[in-house]
This record gives structure tokens, sequence and C-alpha cells, in this order.
């Protein structure tokens, strides 16, 4: 108990410091996170849409590789990752393993079948009335498409929060393919698990506090987005 | 109405997009390299200063041991060989196993390791080059104050040897890394295979992690000093129970990746690397690190004079 109320004032401290260094960790977590995310949705949601709604064959083996994929482990998306980027990969000569970028690609790779798939069956349990609805009261297929998102936003902006605490709380990637490099590729989780290694408990508990207070806002953010839909 | 509220929220994600955007174009740290090229100039070792501004490929990658991390020397040590000379060491803390490994798939452009049989093996393949000694310090023996398999002061072999016969707990870190090798070679020499056994417990993690682990179980584990060292304080009731002996010398050398494996190898910047690791300033400061904070210092620096070859 000692350690954790310790770790919370440390929390404290090192946040009204201003250390440049945590600000950089923290900046890069969330600019890393929230990137990746945005992908994933800017790819993601279209694509679940037209899983959601149109009938072809394959779909259903390829909706069961996206649910497989919701659960895809970040260290077997972080290794994947590695093997392309490697100099030695087909890749390789754009340098990118050991960026940011690179953490990027990884957790695109772990939050977009979550995106795709939480869409999906969001969109599939959509009445086909009120699509015929739509469709006959002159609407095209863009506004049909606005229309059916609106209806389902709640369910969409689930699916975002998934995808974004995914992310967020992955760490087995980001350490393969980022290096946890001071300055560069260091984020709070492999951060937290280097100070662990270190024996510096205190630092990592406040690390932790940090990156739960930072979930929380954002997820605070996107949920009153959510709800405040809801009354409207 | 709620169509414009929708819209607000994507407008809101567009704003992220850009923000993230731009930060990471602002990022490039060309300024970086403008201030320290006067640096450089006046110590007369950049080549590259006659083309350019900065090196032509500024990034390297420095593939080391989890103990040269976690003991806090690269920290202290990398942005003074940035300052000098303008690259950007990227540096990827693994096991020494994993490092060489690196190396020889030519995946990193130096390597600072300590795990000299494999490192000869590499040299030999011509896998690296240039390769040199830069310091030492020495694996201790540690174990839980009473001791079970009253081995302390006993010489290395001998120690193990008792461990596996009294069936003590002995945490490895089982992870292939320089310290794991040792160990490795001393079962052998011991004539003991521990692998299975009831009493030998592998971790597969890094130094830091295995010594608490150890210390949790209350097992015997081999360990570098520096890490030791840095981490006594949260290591209960653990000691040092068998030092000094010559066969625990545990050194560091640092060599370049043969730059014909890839393309891609910033060859200048490792050479520069292995030649600032050897200086005469860079072995002072490796034997003043940690004096302050531990009273003794974690590595000993064993660079052989210029034109020696190692």
């Amino acid at each position: 108990m000692g350690l954790i109320g310790e770790g919370l004032i440390k929390a404290v401290e090192m946040l009204l410091s201003g250390d440049p260094e945590l600000l950089a960790i923290t900046w890069l977590t969330l600019r890393v996170s929230l990137t990746a995310t945005l992908i994933s949705v800017i790819v993601g949601l279209p694509l679940g849409v037209l899983l959601g709604l149109v009938r072809f064959p394959g779909r259903k083996l390829l909706v069961t590789v996206i649910n497989l994929g919701m659960g895809l482990p970040p260290v077997v998306a972080g290794l994947w990752v590695t093997l392309l980027l490697w100099r030695s990969g087909p890749l390789g000569q754009y340098a990118l393993l050991y960026t940011p970028t690179a953490i990027i690609m990884a957790q695109v790779l772990v939050s977009l079948p979550i995106i795709i798939g939480l869409t999906t069956s969001t969109f599939q349990n959509i009445n086909p009335q009120l699509i015929m609805q739509i469709r006959s009261l002159g609407a095209s297929r863009w506004q049909l498409f606005i229309v059916l998102i609106r209806e389902a936003r709640l369910a969409i902006l689930a699916a975002i929060m998934a995808g974004l605490g995914r992310v967020l709380a992955e760490v087995g990637a980001s350490m393969m393919v980022g290096g946890n490099i001071k300055g560069e590729t260091r984020i709070l989780t492999t951060a937290m698990v280097m100070e662990v290694s270190k024996g510096n408990f205190d630092v990592a508990i406040a690390l932790s506090f940090i990156l739960m207070g930072l979930a929380f806002l954002i997820t605070f953010a996107l949920t009153s987005m959510q709800q405040r839909k809801r009354s409207a | 109405m709620k169509i414009k509220k929708y819209r607000w929220l994507l407008l809101g994600l567009i704003v992220l997009l850009a923000l993230a955007g731009c930060q990471s174009t602002e990022e490039s740290p060309s300024n970086i390299a403008d201030e320290t090229t006067n640096q450089t100039a006046e110590q007369g070792e950049g080549k590259e200063t006659e083309e350019s501004s900065e090196p032509a490929k500024k990034d390297m990658i420095l593939s080391t041991t989890t103990s040269t991390q976690d003991s806090g020397l690269l920290d202290e040590l990398l942005p003074i060989f940035e300052e000098q000379t303008g690259y950007n060491v990227k540096t990827v803390a693994v096991g020494s196993g994993q490092a060489l490994a690196m190396g020889e798939k030519g995946e990193a452009d130096a390597l600072l390791t300590h795990a000299p049989a494999d490192e000869e093996k590499l040299e030999q393949n011509g896998d690296v080059i240039n390769r040199k000694r830069v310091m030492y310090n020495d694996f201790v023996i540690l174990g839980p104050l009473d001791d079970p398999a009253q081995i302390k002061d006993k010489p290395v072999t001998e120690a193990f040897a008792q461990i596996a016969n009294t069936n003590a707990i002995f945490v490895s870190r089982g992870d292939d890394s320089g310290t794991h090798k040792k160990e490795m070679s001393i079962w052998q020499e011991a004539g003991i295979d521990p692998i299975g056994q009831d009493w030998y417990v592998e971790t597969g993690q890094g130094m830091g992690d295995t010594l608490r682990v150890a210390a949790e179980r209350q097992g015997y584990v081999l360990t570098d000093r520096g890490t030791y060292l840095s981490l006594k304080e949260m290591l209960n009731d653990m000691v040092v129970v068998v030092e000094g002996d010559e066969s625990l010398l545990n050194i560091y050398h640092v060599m370049q990746v043969n730059p014909e494996k890839s393309d891609l190898i910033n060859e200048e910047a490792a050479e520069a690397f292995v030649a600032f690791m050897v200086s005469k300033e860079i072995q002072e400061l490796i034997g003043q690190f940690g004096v302050d904070q531990y009273g003794e210092p974690l590595f000993f620096p064993d660079a052989e004079t210029e034109g020696e070859s190692n």
C-alpha cells in the first residue's frame, strides 16, 4: 500500500515539475495512439459498414478472420511488423523500424480488426426496412451512409473507444517495433516496463497513474459525446 | 440538428489528425545537428563536415545488453557521442544473444555486448569488424543470507555443484544473454545439466527482473555486479556469497557490424562509436560512473592503448 501512495505522490510531483521527458513521452503516447485509432477508423468504418450490409460469397470467412483479428495478440502484430521493416525485409530500405511510425503500424494492426468487427456487427443489426425506407425517400448512397452512421453512432463510438483502449494499453508490439528508445519511441507503457526492470517501482506506478488518467480523459470525452447525442 | 453535431465530432477528429501530423514533421531533429557542427569541427573528427553540415546517415542502431541500459551508463555516454558527432543513436537494449543475432543479420550498426566467446565466432565469420575491449566488471553469485547450500566463498564450479546437490533454488536468466551464457558455461564445467530440474527456475527476463525473482524465491543467482549494486537496496536478505574468481570476469566489447552485410548499415557512425567508446575521455567517464551513487564504480575501463590489437 505504501508503494501505491508513494507512486501517486510521485505522479503528482512529476506532473507538477513539468519534466520535459515525461511530457514528451506522454505526448508521444497520445499522438501515436490517436493516429493509429484514427487510421483504423478511417479505414475500418467503411469496411465494417460494407461487411455489415452487403452479402457476397466468402463474406462469412472474412468476418471470421476479422473476429479472430480482434483478439490478435499485440506481440504477434509486433513480430509481423518487425519482419516487414527489418533491413533485410521488404520495407527495409525506408528505415522505419524503431520509429513512431512503426509503432503506429503495429497499433493499427491490432485496432483495425476491432473497429471493423464491431462496426460490422452493428450494421448487420440495422433493420433492412429502414434502409429501404431511406432509399425510397430518394437518398443517394452517400446520404444513406451518413444517415446509417448517425443511426449507429452509439455503437460506433463504443467501437472507437474499444480500439483506442487497445492501443493505449498495448505494450508488446510497441516494445518490439519501437525499441523503447529514449526521446524517440519511448511511450508510457514501454517506459513502465523499463522502470520496473530498473527497480524504480515508484516511477512505474506514477506512470501508470498518468496513463490511466489519460485513458480516463479520452474515454470521458468520447462517452460524453456518445451520451449527449442520445439525449439530443 | 443531429447531423450538425456529428459534423462537429468529425471536425474534432480531423483537427486531431492535423495536430498529430504537424507534430511529426516538426519533430525532425535537424536543428540538433546544426548546433553540434561547430563542436564536430573543433574535434577534427567529422569527415562529413566538409561536405555538409550533418552526417549523410544520421541514425545509428546500437544493439546492446540490458545491463548497460539498466545501470544508466548509456544515458550518460550517448548524449556526449551525439553531441560530438551529430549522429543519432537508437539504442536497442536486449540480451547479448539477441544483440549478436541482430549484428549477424545486419540489423544493427554497432554492438556493445559481453559474450566474448560468441563475439569471437562472429568476428571469425566476418559478421563483425573492429572489435575492441571497452570495460569489465565481474559476475558474483548472490544467495539468501542463511546460505542453505553452504557455498560461501567456495570456488565457482564447486559452488554450482553444491547448489545442485543440495537442491537449493537457483534462478536463471534463461534468455541467452551474456550472463546466461556465462552461467551455462559454469554448469557445463561442473558437469551438471540443470535444465528441467525442480530447483532450477528460468525467468526468461532481464537481469533486474531475475534478481527480484531470486530475492522473492530466496534462491541463488548469477549476476553482474553493476546491476546488483544498482538494485541492491530492494533485494532484501540477498548477499554476495561467491566473488573474486578470475573466471567470473565480465568483459564488454564494442564492435561494428560488417558493412558488407547490408547497404543500409551506417559504417561511419559505427566506426566513430567504436573510437568514441575506447577514447581516453570516455574511458575515464566509465571509471567514474556510479561512484557518487554506490560508492564504487559499476564498470572498470579496460580499453587497450592505441595501436595494440585486441
